[in-house]
């Protein structure tokens, strides 16, 4: 097997056993990614001396016997995440040429296990966005049919792991900006429990909704990467301090011929509902059948106040958002205007031009609702009807272990097809946006493929710090499919010699 | 509840963000669809419950009251658009 098609343990084993360095991988993968750039476009800024030289550092490590769990294993990073000495533009104008001053924690976590970062991943600007056409850079494009988006906002990290460009990337998910890219790339995205990786230098977008987490090819390996990335840190005042965990631990117990025997996977009514793509509510009832061959057994609940998730979040996460981005006002960092007249014209030109038109938007929607006469009526009900939602997936886990459904209501979509009306763009996140208003913790795992290959995604969600068992319930899923396995046709081949 | 493409400029000055009039318009039509969706919580009973502002509903925990941070000035000023001696430059705002 070629190094760009193993997995991160994959990898992680051949570096330990000396069978290739990293130094090997490295170069290889950095030159994949040059070679992808102009087909998809998932990489913002590609770090090759850097690269190279934390390579020789994790080589040397090995040699020293000193080396951490992922040495030598080329990742890269959601550009929402500080980078320190790297730029971080977070897709947009306005942070365009701001180099980071210092590492997000998740960043300095995978750095200290060893990764090597290779670059920098595209995104919807500031996170805000179902396709990838935010970004300042370009939209990022779908290894599957370059004609459709990758999904968003993490467009590129998914990209860039679906097209076998590396192993595993960082992406962070405020209403499904990692489960639904990875359900139109056909690889696997977990958003942890809220408060279970720190936000600290993550780019804020809505703070009590943001979630960093791993994109990955298999379940095991984004045990292996959220085994480096959680963790107390007293710089985010939602990080919890917890015991740390293993989330290898369920993995790694062997197998019986019904391994998941007693696991009672809730069928939430609405998640199999009207507009539910018929090609994907197949594939979602064979997935089902699969789990029940593995001893698990299926339960009908409700969760009626469910439908109410993405009204409560175009609420919510607005008016945090314009909160969090009344810092980017020219003057201690980001884009300044050329032109003004003033100080505060100072303010309104220099966002007028640093900021797309969905930023925008949602910085108008968020200074809206929190706005005097409105507060009440916008954001104190949104927050209300939160808890109405917090309450339905509290009654669910009661009766279940996970809950099953589609992560997204239809497939991958051709460029424009959504952006001209921002609502149907939102209705992408119906399914995932629940999961970042309550807290809990949901992955997206490839279950199957249109007739077109386009590929489908089956979220499976679980109840606060249920990590280690959602990974383990998608890894014996894996076991007995092989639809992670399936590869886009290769966009990083080498060009034939002249 | 109906925008005003007056709301729109309110909204966008309270926002400091520049916008002109085809913008405006723009805008008042994507808010006004937006708001549209967002009206359906207008229907649910909410008499008696909680607001929820926070996954965890956890109490911000407090640290020790002891410095541990370090000067970085220069670092974090090398972003910025204009400094001089260690200040930040701003347009003049008293005459």
């Amino acid at each position: 097997m070629a190094a760009h098609e193993d997995t991160i343990a994959g990898l992680a084993a051949a570096l330990a056993a000396r069978k290739l360095s990293s130094v090997e991988v490295t170069t290889a993968t950095l030159d994949r990614i040059e070679r992808a750039q102009q087909s998809l476009n998932a990489f913002v800024t590609i770090d090759r001396d850097g690269a190279l030289a934390q390579a020789k550092a994790a080589d040397a490590a090995r040699a020293r016997g000193d080396a951490g769990a992922l040495a030598g294993v080329p990742i890269a990073h959601k550009d929402v995440l500080m980078t320190a000495g790297l730029t971080t533009t977070c897709g947009s104008r306005m942070l365009a040429k701001f180099v980071a001053p210092y590492d997000a924690f998740v960043v300095e976590r995978l750095r200290r296990a060893g990764t090597v970062l290779v670059g920098k991943t595209n995104m919807d600007e500031f996170a805000m966005g179902s396709s990838n056409e935010t970004s300042y850079f370009g939209t990022v494009k779908n290894p599957w049919n370059t004609a459709m988006v990758p999904g968003g906002s993490s467009g590129g990290s998914a990209a860039a792991v679906a097209a076998r460009l590396v192993p595993g990337s960082t992406g962070t998910d405020t209403g499904g900006s990692i489960r639904q890219p990875a359900a139109l790339t056909g690889i696997c995205g977990l958003k942890p429990t809220y408060g279970v990786c720190s936000r600290y230098g993550l780019i804020a977008f809505a703070s009590s909704l943001d979630t960093p987490g791993p994109f990955a090819r298999t379940a095991e390996d984004c045990a292996l990467m959220l085994n480096a990335m959680a963790g107390h840190d007293p710089r985010d005042s939602t990080s919890l301090d917890r015991p740390a965990e293993d989330y290898t631990r369920e993995i790694a117990k062997p197998a019986s011929g019904k391994p998941l025997a007693g696991l009672r996977i809730g069928l939430p009514r609405e998640y199999f509902g009207d507009g539910l793509d018929a090609e994907v509510a197949a594939a979602i009832d064979a997935a089902l059948a699969t789990f029940r061959a593995l001893g698990a057994t299926t339960v009908d609940i409700e969760l009626p106040a469910v439908k109410l998730s993405v009204p409560v979040y175009y609420v919510i996460a607005p008016a945090e958002a314009s909160s969090n981005l009344s810092r980017f006002d020219g003057v201690r960092y980001g884009h300044r205007a050329a032109q003004y007249d003033g100080l505060a014209d100072m303010y309104r030109r220099s966002r007028a031009e640093g900021f797309g038109a969905e930023v925008k938007r949602r910085i108008l929607v968020g200074t809206y609702v929190l706005s005097h006469g409105y507060y009440d009526a916008y954001y104190l009900k949104a927050q209300k009807v939160r808890r109405l939602i917090a309450d339905d997936f509290r009654r669910a886990f009661a009766q279940c272990d996970v809950m099953m459904g589609a992560t997204t209501p239809g497939v991958a979509f051709p460029f424009g097809a959504k952006s001209a009306d921002p609502v149907a763009m939102y209705l992408n996140d119906i399914f995932t946006i629940a999961g970042n208003l309550t807290g809990t913790p949901a992955i997206s795992i490839p279950c199957g493929f249109t007739r077109a290959g386009l590929p489908i995604g089956l979220q499976i969600q679980g109840d606060y710090f249920s990590e280690a068992r959602i990974l383990d319930v998608a890894h014996r899923f894996q076991q007995a499919s092989d639809w992670h396995a399936r590869a886009p046709r290769d966009c990083a081949a080498s060009e034939p010699r002249r | 509840m109906s925008l005003t493409l007056q709301d729109i400029e309110r909204i966008a000055w309270l926002a400091r963000i520049e916008i002109d009039a085809r913008e405006a318009a723009d805008v008042h039509a994507k808010l006004t669809s937006i708001f549209t969706m967002i009206d359906a919580l207008d229907a649910i009973d909410t008499s008696g419950i909680e607001p929820m502002s926070h996954a965890q509903d956890m109490t911000t925990p407090l640290r020790d009251d002891r410095v541990t941070e370090s000067d970085r000035r220069a670092d974090f000023q090398r972003v910025a658009p204009a400094t001089e001696d260690g200040l930040y430059l701003v347009p003049r705002v008293i005459e």
